[in-house]
């Protein structure tokens, strides 16, 4: 099944990620890192999930990863990959895979970050084959 | 303190509706109020406490509790989805037992179908403020269907599981199904009619997904005095355990549920272990749903589901564990998109010895009824009771 466009809700901004979403704009996906125990985590929150420290910071992630899962939603207009994608960085996203074949694709198959265009807001992060 | 033994199950009601046109939301709250006090032989001035979720209309209990001339001096509206009323049924025992209230009822209603809900195919934004997961989730497209799609897919991956053996979940609702008169669907399924059936998201099919009806129930929940003086069967609460299971800040495990949480919470208050269960009554959102509910309650080894549900082991006469022997949420009824408190009603209707002879368990003295409620693959509240026939 050849991957049309479809339009994207643009996500909404909050105070406490518009970081995320400015970098994405830009072209980099960030990932938020706590410097107390060392973690990074997603979706990106000012107090570490894991030790509750307030010590997190931003780190720019390096596009690379693997899916963990996925599912092609055929009962759609245009038909999607919905996947959680494990980062090379450590935390798994809910995401889309794009740009490809949907019936070739797998567990475990590595994959590289693109930004695809939202309806009146920032880029969103997604991934296609590496 | 333990809930155990401090509460019973007095009053159960299931609305006989699928397709609620002429009836408001409300009004199917009513109804199963009544339906489940009059089945205990309790009236509504004996209630006192009150319990209902999300899909009550209003703010928490109160528009409920004015419409229906309620009096209670404890309410509780904590929304978990579909697992609600499950974890109500646990709630209401704790209330009876801390002396918040002696006659708990709990109720559910919904009208999706006759709203034309897309209820499984569309991504849907709360509205408000969006929750905080909500910017990072819902620009990309999660359905119901899709979400727990892929929880089947990386159980695929991991365990070999396959489109079969889920099949085999539909099947025995099916078989389940035919023999209940209210059922959506009361045709007998195959395996190769599941499989066959249109993909709706990789690998779920059409009919590896529940039912889209209206209707409700309601069930009544009492304190040991009030249940020794009324006429029905009685069935005790031994166990309860709920649980919320998240994304956990990116280490997302999709090979379990919430269930190995709360069930073990449940089974650990009962002082019972699964194999002791006569009949499980399992949250059937999807085939994958019970399959993964099963496991992790702890019937069957992790990875192992697949072969446990095939070859008819969950049709009742036939198999070591009949389950939703009313026909479930993936043939007779998923009110409201929300089917724990079903779950609930065909625990009792076992327990009692009024489930329908076709499929009623011989000796069914204790059950299991378990619910998930949101999003298997986001986040899901999970809820566990255990229940004695006394």
């Amino acid at each position: 099944m050849a991957a049309q466009e479809r339009k994207l809700p643009a996500p909404a901004v909050s105070q406490e990620t518009q970081a995320y979403w400015d970098a994405a704009a830009k072209g980099k996906l960030l990932v938020r890192k706590c410097t107390s125990c060392g973690q990074a985590h997603h979706y990106p929150r000012t107090i570490c999930p894991f030790c509750f420290s307030d010590k997190t910071e931003w780190i720019e992630a390096s596009g690379k990863g693997t899916i963990y899962s996925y599912s092609v939603m055929r009962r759609a207009p245009v038909p999607y990959a919905m996947a959680y994608v494990t980062l090379a960085e450590g935390p798994r996203m809910v995401t889309n895979i794009v740009d490809c074949d949907f019936d070739k694709l797998k567990c475990e198959q590595a994959v590289k970050l693109v930004f695809k265009p939202t309806d009146g807001g920032p880029p969103l992060p997604m991934f296609t084959p590496a | 303190m333990s809930i155990k033994g401090k509460a019973y199950i007095a009053g159960i009601y299931e609305h006989p509706t699928r397709l609620a046109k002429d009836i408001s939301l409300a009004q199917i709250h009513a109804q199963v109020a009544k339906g489940a006090l009059e089945d205990a032989g309790l009236t509504k001035d004996d209630v006192d406490g009150y319990f209902c979720a999300g899909d009550a209309p209003g703010l928490g209990p109160m528009s409920m509790v004015e419409y229906m001339g309620l009096k209670p001096r404890h309410v509780d509206s904590t929304d978990t989805g579909g697992s609600s009323y499950v974890l109500h049924v646990g709630h209401a025992a704790e209330a009876i037992a801390a002396g918040k209230c002696k006659v708990a009822l709990i109720t559910l209603a919904g009208r999706p179908r006759a709203e034309g809900m897309a209820t499984g195919t569309v991504p849907r934004s709360r509205g408000g403020t969006p929750t905080p997961d909500e910017p990072f989730e819902f620009p990309y497209g999660p359905t119901v269907v899709n979400m727990y799609a892929m929880c089947a897919m990386r159980h695929m991956h991991e365990f070999g599981t396959t489109a079969e053996q889920l099949a085999w979940i539909k099947v025995a609702a099916s078989h389940h199904a035919k023999h209940n008169p209210h059922a959506l669907l009361r045709d007998v399924v195959t395996v190769e009619e599941v499989v066959n059936s249109p993909m709706i998201s990789d690998p779920l099919h059409r009919l590896d997904c529940c039912v889209i009806t209206d209707g409700g129930g309601a069930i009544v929940v009492v304190a040991p005095e009030i249940a020794a003086k009324l006429k029905r069967p009685k069935v005790k609460l031994l166990g309860a355990g709920e649980f919320i299971k998240t994304q956990m800040g990116g280490k997302v495990d999709l090979t379990y549920s919430g269930a190995r949480v709360s069930g073990a919470a449940a089974f650990a208050e009962a002082g019972v272990k699964p194999a002791d269960i006569k009949y499980a009554s399992i949250y059937d959102s999807f085939t994958i749903t019970v399959l993964m509910q099963l496991e992790d309650l702890g019937f069957c080894e992790k990875g192992k589901g697949g072969a446990f549900v095939a070859d008819g082991n969950l049709i009742a006469g036939q198999g070591k564990l009949p389950f939703n022997t009313d026909g479930g949420g993936l043939c007779s009824n998923h009110p409201g998109n929300r089917g724990g408190l079903t779950k609930v009603l065909e625990a009792v209707r076992q327990l009692r010895g009024e489930a329908h002879p076709a499929v009623q368990v011989k000796n069914c003295n204790l059950a299991v009824a378990h619910g998930t409620g949101g999003s298997l693959g986001l986040r899901h509240g999970s809820a566990t009771v255990i229940l004695e026939r006394e």
